[in-house]
């Protein structure tokens, strides 16, 4: 069930662009939450391939197109 | 081995490998300059061959960048001499962090080092053009121009004046400043090596990053490997305040512990608690147990201590470590630029519950809800900001873990009284603007 995808996309988020619609955890509860000030914390392991359309339709809803998904990493913690 | 800047000694004749001081060892002016170190050895490295030649040359050294994260800067040189565009190379003067002077120290004392550094790295990945990026408000930027306009290099300078706000020094933030003239981080991906300055690979190097590799450049990897460690070659320079006999930026090599840094300094004037160590981005280090803490730009002890920037300030054991960290995570929440939700309302969040810790009003709600909002704010902003913040303040209440009891059981702490150590920017000096 929680097979990786092959291409390794991930779900990642633009910070400067959110502005904390948070229809993306309306969308993808799995892998999306909510701190205390509405702005999403996101999981950005790669995603499973049974969440990868799910992703897909949260990136299209986000009023302020801050979400994506893609195989790039933005940044190494 | 440490070297007092101010009274940097001037040899005569050539700076010969040695001991320190290696980057005060010259003048302010470009005659002395050049006497001591010689004239820039761009012919060495001449040609493709050559570029590629001092790439390696600086790898080979080890050189971490000194603005803070020590990056590898032969690896930066070679991902953005790679790029497909034309490079642009930033030279990083402008230290917004209030912890540290050694960058504006070092333009003044040094600035034909930390120049020919810019030119050549400007030649080793291939640009034509030097941004010299230093904060406004001060004498630094007209000093370099009038030092530049002596200078013949086969390079453009472009002087940029940065707003003085903390943020505005992180490497996107310069960029975006250049591109757009606003002076407030952007989300990457792209990185600026990547995508900078008018869409090119941008090398953003910190200035006394620069003025080592131009000693790299002159004297070699092997010579520059004979000072400090395996991982962290080279002399590196930090500035000392707080309760200290001489507070003031000193060149010293990484290794040395922390305690014989402090002693560099003229040791302590009064018993000391704890150590604040790479700026505002930094840790706290309990004292006397961190006596023996070696200093380097890789983590070290208990809580991931770093030189960092190179800010160190000794607190007496009298003042309230918590007070301290409550005013300065409030700076930095004021410093924010208001771009990112995390950053943007957390770090108010976390500064308030601090200084309802520091000032006796707080109950372990206060406490559990510190330790959640540092754990959620980390990491989630487009810089790193929010990181460094939450960094200085999980360290506090792990190093005044017991003054933390303390103050939570309503006991009154007599060090918040004090006069505040950390130093920061006069209000005045600060700017609200980000053009």
């Amino acid at each position: 069930m929680s097979a990786p995808n092959p291409e390794g996309l991930r779900l990642q988020v633009d910070m400067i662009k959110c502005v904390g619609h948070a229809s993306c955890a309306e969308l993808l509860p799995e892998r999306v939450t909510l701190d205390e000030w509405g702005y999403p914390i996101i999981e950005t392991d790669p995603l499973p391939q049974h969440l990868v359309a799910h992703a897909r339709r949260a990136v299209a809803a986000c009023p302020t197109l801050a979400l994506r998904v893609d195989g790039k990493v933005a940044r190494v913690r | 081995m440490t070297i007092m800047l101010e009274r940097g000694a001037r040899q005569g004749g050539r700076a010969q490998p040695g001991p320190l001081p290696r980057l005060l060892a010259g003048g302010r002016k470009l005659g002395e300059h050049r006497a001591t170190y010689g004239q820039i050895p761009l012919r060495r490295f001449a040609s493709e061959d050559g570029r590629r030649k001092l790439v390696r040359a600086v790898t080979d050294a080890g050189l971490r960048g000194r603005g803070g994260a020590g990056f590898p800067t032969g690896l930066k040189m070679a991902s953005v001499a790679a790029g497909a565009k034309r490079p642009v190379v930033i030279a990083n003067g402008c230290e917004s962090e209030p912890a540290s002077r050694k960058d504006k120290m070092l333009m003044v004392c040094a600035p034909h080092l930390v120049l020919d550094g810019a030119v050549l790295a400007a030649h080793a990945v291939g640009a034509d053009r030097v941004y010299v990026c230093v904060e406004r408000g001060t004498s630094v930027a007209d000093r370099l121009e009038r030092e530049i306009a002596h200078r013949d290099d086969p390079v453009k300078w472009k002087l940029v004046r940065v707003p003085r706000r903390y943020v505005s020094s992180e490497e996107s933030a310069l960029v975006h400043l250049i591109n757009d003239g606003d002076g407030r981080p952007m989300a990457a991906p792209p990185r600026p090596y990547e995508k900078g300055v008018g869409g090119r690979p941008t090398l953003v190097d910190n200035v006394e990053t620069l003025a080592h590799v131009a000693l790299i450049a002159a004297y070699g990897p092997e010579w520059f490997r004979e000072v400090g460690t395996r991982s962290d070659p080279g002399s590196t320079l930090v500035t000392i305040g707080g309760a200290v006999a001489r507070p003031n930026v000193y060149e010293i090599a990484p290794g040395m512990r922390l305690g014989e840094v402090l002693d560099a300094a003229g040791g302590a004037v009064e018993p000391i608690g704890a150590v604040l160590v790479g700026g505002y981005f930094g840790t706290w280090v309990p004292m006397p147990d961190g006596w023996g803490l070696p200093l380097t730009h890789d983590r070290t002890g208990p809580l991931g201590t770093s030189l960092g920037s190179g800010g160190i300030v000794a607190l007496p054991a009298e003042s309230c470590g918590l007070a301290e960290t409550a005013r300065i995570v409030r700076y930095l929440a004021e410093e924010s630029a208001q771009q990112c939700g995390p950053c943007m309302f957390g770090l108010p969040a976390i500064a308030t519950d601090l200084a309802a810790v520091a000032y006796g009003r707080c109950d372990p709600a206060t406490r559990q809800r510190l330790t959640r909002r540092m754990a959620q704010v980390k990491g989630r902003g487009a810089c790193r900001h929010p990181d460094g913040a939450t960094k200085l303040a999980t360290s506090a209440l792990a190093t005044f873990a017991d003054d933390l009891e303390t103050h939570m059981d309503g006991w009154t702490c007599t060090g918040v009284s004090r006069d505040p150590v950390l130093p920061l920017p006069d209000r005045r000096h600060r700017d609200r603007s980000w053009k």
